[in-house]
C-alpha cells in the first residue's frame, strides 16, 4: 500500500551539475541520491571544454517534497560546483536512440514511412531486422519507440537526456 | 628522519607541523610503516592506541577540547574499517579530523591483496570529504587541503588514503602546490535581509526563545549569544552538543530540551511564539514529533550548512552563515531600547514552570545515579571538561553536571557512539593539560573500548573515569521497562569485571563507591588524586529511570515527568 503511494507521489526530475573531473566523484553524487530512495533513471556524463571539470545530466524520480534536500545536498558535496534543477524549465533537452526491431522485407517500406515521419535515420537493414537512430526530445523517442513495438522491439540504447542552457547562461 | 632519501612520508609529517598539529592518535601496520617511519624523531607526539576506533575517538576528544583538528593514522584493511564507527561520530556532529590510512600498493588495488579495503568506497557515506593518493606530487597539496577542509564551514571527518609505495617514494621537497576547490565555499556572507526579516520577528515576539545548539560552540559564538540573550532578556534551551554555548547556570538558561531535557525547557518550547535557533539542526531528539513541532511558534534558523535549513522543520526566515557572526548583525538591529520586545510576562511564567517542575532523585535508600552526578558537580564547581558514553548515565550527566563554557561537554550526539567516552576524555585532557577531565561512562559503553586504559596509564593522563554502574544496558532495559511490558531482552550486563580490580590490574586507581553516605568522600579522594587515571565505580540502583522522557516520536506536550501511571504505547519514533 505505502509502495503505491510512493510511486503515484514520484515526480521525473532533470538535474545538471557541473563537477569535477576526478575518480569517485559519481559514487558521491549517486549515494546522495540512493539515501533519499530516489532512483536515477538516465545519467550522462561528459568531460566539459575544460578537462577539470565534467558535465553530468541526471533524470531521477523521487518524492518532490524532498528534491531541495538533494540539490542542497549535492551541492554540498566538495567534488560538485553546482547543482541545479531544471524540472518544468525552458532549456535545451535532447536525447539520443538506437532502437532495433524485428521487421521482414514485406513490413520494410511501412517501418521506413514511419522512420521519416519521425525524421529518424536507417542505420543498419538486415534480412530480420532494422536499425533506426533518432534524436530529439525524450518524449519523441518514446513516441517513436511505442509506434515500433508492433514490429517487435529486439533492442533499445538511449543516451539519456543531454541538457543545455539558452543562450549566454551556463548549464 | 631518516639519513636517506626524504619520501613523501617524511614531506607528510612536514605538513602535519606546519598545520600545528601536536598529536597523532594511531596504530601501525605493515602499509603504514613508512608513515611511522617518518614520525621518528619528528616533533610530533604519537599517541599508540589499542585500537584504532580508540584513536578516532581520541582524536574528536582531543578535536572538540581544543577547537584545532584532531589527527589519526592507521593502516590499511582492518585497521582502517575500524575507524568507520569515529568518522561516523565525528560527521554527525562536525567534529574536524584528518584520518590518514595506509593502503596496499598502488599496483595491487582492486586485486584483493593482504591487508587490502576499498577504504574510499566503505568511508564515502561518513566523510565530509576522501582522498585516494595516487601520485606522490599530489600529496603536499592534497594534505593541506584537508585541513583545510575537515576545520572550515560546517566542520567534518577527512580521510587520506595514502598506497605504501606513494608513502615511500622519494620526493625531495614540498611540491608547494596550491590548492583551488571551485565547488567548496564554506566562508560565506550573510545575507543582511534575512537578519533584518528575524529582527522583525523578534521584535513582534512576545514569547521568544533561543535555542542554541552545537554549532554556536563550533563559530565561537559564545560572547554575542550571552550579549543577545541579556540584551533582549530571551530565555536559552540548548541541545545536548549546544552545553556549555551558553552558561546553563544562567538565570535565563532553562538548560537542555528534548527528549530527556528539563520540563521547563520543554515547556517553553511548547508555548513559545519565537524559535531563534542558532546551530542547532532540528535533529529528532529535540523535536519530537515533526507534525507538532513548534506549530505555535515562527521560526528563525541560522546554520552554516544550506543543507541544513529547511531539511526537517520549515523556517519562517533562513540565515545562511556563521552563528557568531549571524548574532552579531542581529545585535546590531536592537541597540534602540525601544525596539526590543518585551519579555517580563513570559520570562515570570518559566519562573513558574521552573518552580514546577524542577529536576528530582532521591538521597535517601539505595545510591542513585543522580546523586553521585550532583555532588560531583557541587564539588567541582562545574570547572570540569565532562565527556560521556551513551544512554542513561549521559542524559543524567547532561541534566545534572552543568556546563558553563563552550568546549566543556564532549558528548556523541549525533551517532549515539558507546565507548566514546574513555577516549575522548583522553583526547581532550592532552588538549588541556592541568583541567579536570571526567569521563562519565555507563558500565556497558565502558566496556567496549576499555582497552584505551593502557593507553591513558602509559601517557599517565590524570583523567577520572566515572562508571555510573548499574549492571544494565540501562537505556534500552528502560525502553523495555516502559513501552514493552518489562521484557527484558538482551540488557543484562553479567560477567562484568570487577572494575576496581580491572584499574589495578592496569596499575591504576580504583575506587568504589556503595552507599549515598560515601558519595561525597569517596568522590572528594578521587579528584584528590593526581599520580594518573583512576576509576570511579559507582554501583548504582538498577531500575532507575530518567526522566522526564518525551517518548520517541511523541509531542512535546507528551512528556512524562516521572514514572507513566498507566500502560504505555511503543514509541512512534524509530529510537
Amino acid at each position: 500500500m505505502n509502495n503505491t503511494k510512493d510511486i503515484l507521489t514520484q515526480k521525473k526530475h532533470v538535474i545538471s551539475l557541473k563537477v569535477s573531473n576526478k575518480p569517485g566523484v559519481l559514487i558521491r553524487i549517486a549515494l546522495v541520491f540512493s539515501r533519499r530512495g530516489y532512483n536515477i533513471d538516465s545519467l550522462v556524463v561528459s568531460e566539459s571544454q575544460d578537462p577539470r571539470f565534467s558535465m553530468m545530466s541526471i533524470t531521477a524520480s523521487g518524492d518532490p517534497d524532498t528534491l531541495h534536500l538533494i540539490l542542497a545536498q549535492l551541492n554540498k558535496l566538495v567534488d560538485v560546483v553546482h547543482a541545479q534543477d531544471y524540472t518544468d524549465s525552458d532549456i535545451l533537452q535532447k536525447e539520443l536512440g538506437l532502437i532495433k526491431i524485428s521487421c521482414s522485407a514485406e513490413q520494410r517500406n511501412q517501418a521506413l514511412q514511419i522512420a521519416q515521419v519521425f525524421k529518424a535515420k536507417t542505420i543498419d537493414v538486415g534480412q530480420e531486422s532494422l536499425i533506426f537512430e533518432i534524436s530529439g526530445q525524450s518524449e519523441k523517442l518514446d513516441a517513436f519507440q511505442k509506434v515500433l513495438v508492433p514490429f517487435g522491439i529486439l533492442e533499445v540504447v538511449r543516451s539519456g537526456k543531454l541538457l543545455m542552457a539558452r543562450g549566454l547562461e551556463s548549464t | 628522519m631518516s639519513t636517506q632519501v626524504r619520501t613523501a612520508a617524511d614531506v607528510l609529517i612536514d605538513i602535519l607541523i606546519e598545520q600545528g598539529v601536536e598529536y597523532i592518535f594511531g596504530h601501525p601496520g605493515g602499509a603504514a610503516i613508512p608513515i611511522y617511519d617518518a614520525l621518528v624523531g619528528r616533533p610530533i607526539q604519537l599517541v599508540l592506541t589499542r585500537h584504532e576506533q580508540g584513536a578516532t575517538h581520541m582524536a574528536d576528544g582531543y578535536a572538540r577540547a581544543s577547537g584545532k583538528t584532531g589527527v589519526v593514522l592507521v593502516t590499511s584493511g582492518p585497521g582502517a574499517t575500524n575507524t568507520v564507527t569515529g568518522l561516523l561520530t565525528a560527521l554527525m556532529d562536525s567534529v574536524p579530523l584528518v584520518v590518514i590510512t595506509g593502503q596496499t600498493n598502488t599496483r595491487n588495488l582492486g586485486l584483493d591483496a593482504f591487508q587490502e579495503a576499498d577504504v574510499s568506497g566503505i568511508t564515502y557515506p561518513v566523510v565530509k570529504h576522501s582522498y585516494l593518493v595516487k601520485n606522490p606530487l599530489d600529496l603536499p597539496r592534497i594534505v593541506r587541503e584537508a585541513f583545510y577542509i575537515a576545520s572550515s564551514g560546517r566542520p567534518g571527518p577527512v580521510l587520506i588514503d595514502i598506497p605504501k609505495d606513494v608513502s615511500s617514494a622519494a620526493l625531495v621537497r614540498d611540491t608547494r602546490e596550491s590548492f583551488h576547490l571551485p565547488g567548496y565555499n564554506p566562508t560565506n556572507h550573510i545575507d543582511t535581509n534575512s537578519v533584518r526579516e528575524a529582527a522583525d520577528l523578534i521584535r513582534q515576539s512576545r514569547q521568544p526563545v533561543l535555542l542554541v545548539g552545537h554549532g554556536a560552540i563550533i563559530a565561537n559564538a559564545s560572547e554575542n549569544l550571552r550579549k543577545f540573550a541579556e540584551l533582549l532578556r530571551v530565555p536559552v534551551v540548548n541541545t545536548l552538543l549546544g552545553k556549555g554555548a551558553f552558561p546553563e547556570s544562567h538565570e535565563l538558561s532553562l538548560g537542555m530540551l528534548g527528549m530527556h531535557g528539563t520540563g521547563y525547557a520543554n515547556k517553553a518550547m511548547v508555548e513559545t511564539d519565537l524559535i531563534i535557533n542558532f546551530g542547532s539542526r532540528f535533529d529528532d531528539r529535540i523535536v519530537g514529533n515533526y507534525a507538532t513541532f513548534g506549530k505555535r511558534a515562527k521560526k528563525i534558523h541560522c546554520d552554516i550548512d544550506a543543507a541544513e535549513l529547511n531539511k526537517v522543520v520549515p523556517v519562517d526566515v533562513a540565515i545562511n552563515g556563521d552563528a557568531a557572526e549571524g548574532l552579531r548583525l542581529l545585535i546590531e538591529h536592537f541597540q534602540d531600547p525601544g525596539k526590543r520586545p518585551d519579555t517580563g510576562p513570559w520570562l515570570r511564567q518559566i519562573k513558574r514552570w521552573r518552580r514546577e517542575m524542577p529536576l528530582k532523585y532521591k538521597k535517601e535508600g539505595k545510591l542513585r545515579a543522580q546523586h553521585v552526578l550532583d555532588e560531583f558537580y557541587k564539588l567541582t564547581q562545574g570547572r570540569a571538561i565532562v565527556t560521556t558514553d551513551v544512554g542513561q548515565h549521559q542524559m543524567w550527566a547532561a541534566q545534572f553536571l552543568l556546563t558553563e563554557n563552550p568546549r566543556d561537554w564532549i558528548s556523541s550526539g549525533g551517532a549515539g557512539t558507546m565507548g566514546f567516552g574513555l577516549p575522548s576524555a583522553i583526547g581532550a585532557q592532552l588538549a588541556r593539560p592541568g583541567e579536570l577531565v571526567v569521563a562519565v561512562v555507563g558500565d556497558g559503553g565502558f566496556q567496549m573500548t576499555m582497552s584505551e586504559l593502557a593507553t591513558a596509564c602509559v601517557l599517565k593522563i590524570p583523567i577520572k573515569i566515572l562508571i555510573i554502574n548499574n549492571r544494565y544496558l540501562g537505556m534500552v532495559r528502560q525502553w523495555q521497562n516502559l513501552f514493552y511490558e518489562d521484557r527484558l531482552s538482551g540488557v543484562d550486563l553479567e560477567g562484568s569485571p570487577d572494575f576496581v580490580k580491572l584499574a589495578e590490574a592496569y596499575g591504576m586507581k580504583g575506587f568504589r563507591i556503595r552507599r549515598p553516605a560515601d558519595v561525597r568522600r569517596i568522590l572528594q579522594s578521587a579528584l584528590e588524586y593526581h599520580e594518573g587515571p583512576c576509576i570511579i565505580d559507582a554501583e548504582v540502583e538498577k531500575h532507575d529511570n530518567v526522566f522526564p522522557m518525551i517518548p520517541a516520536g511523541a509531542s512535546l506536550e507528551q512528556i512524562l515527568l516521572g514514572p507513566p501511571r498507566k500502560k504505555m504505547d511503543k514509541p512512534t519514533g524509530s529510537t
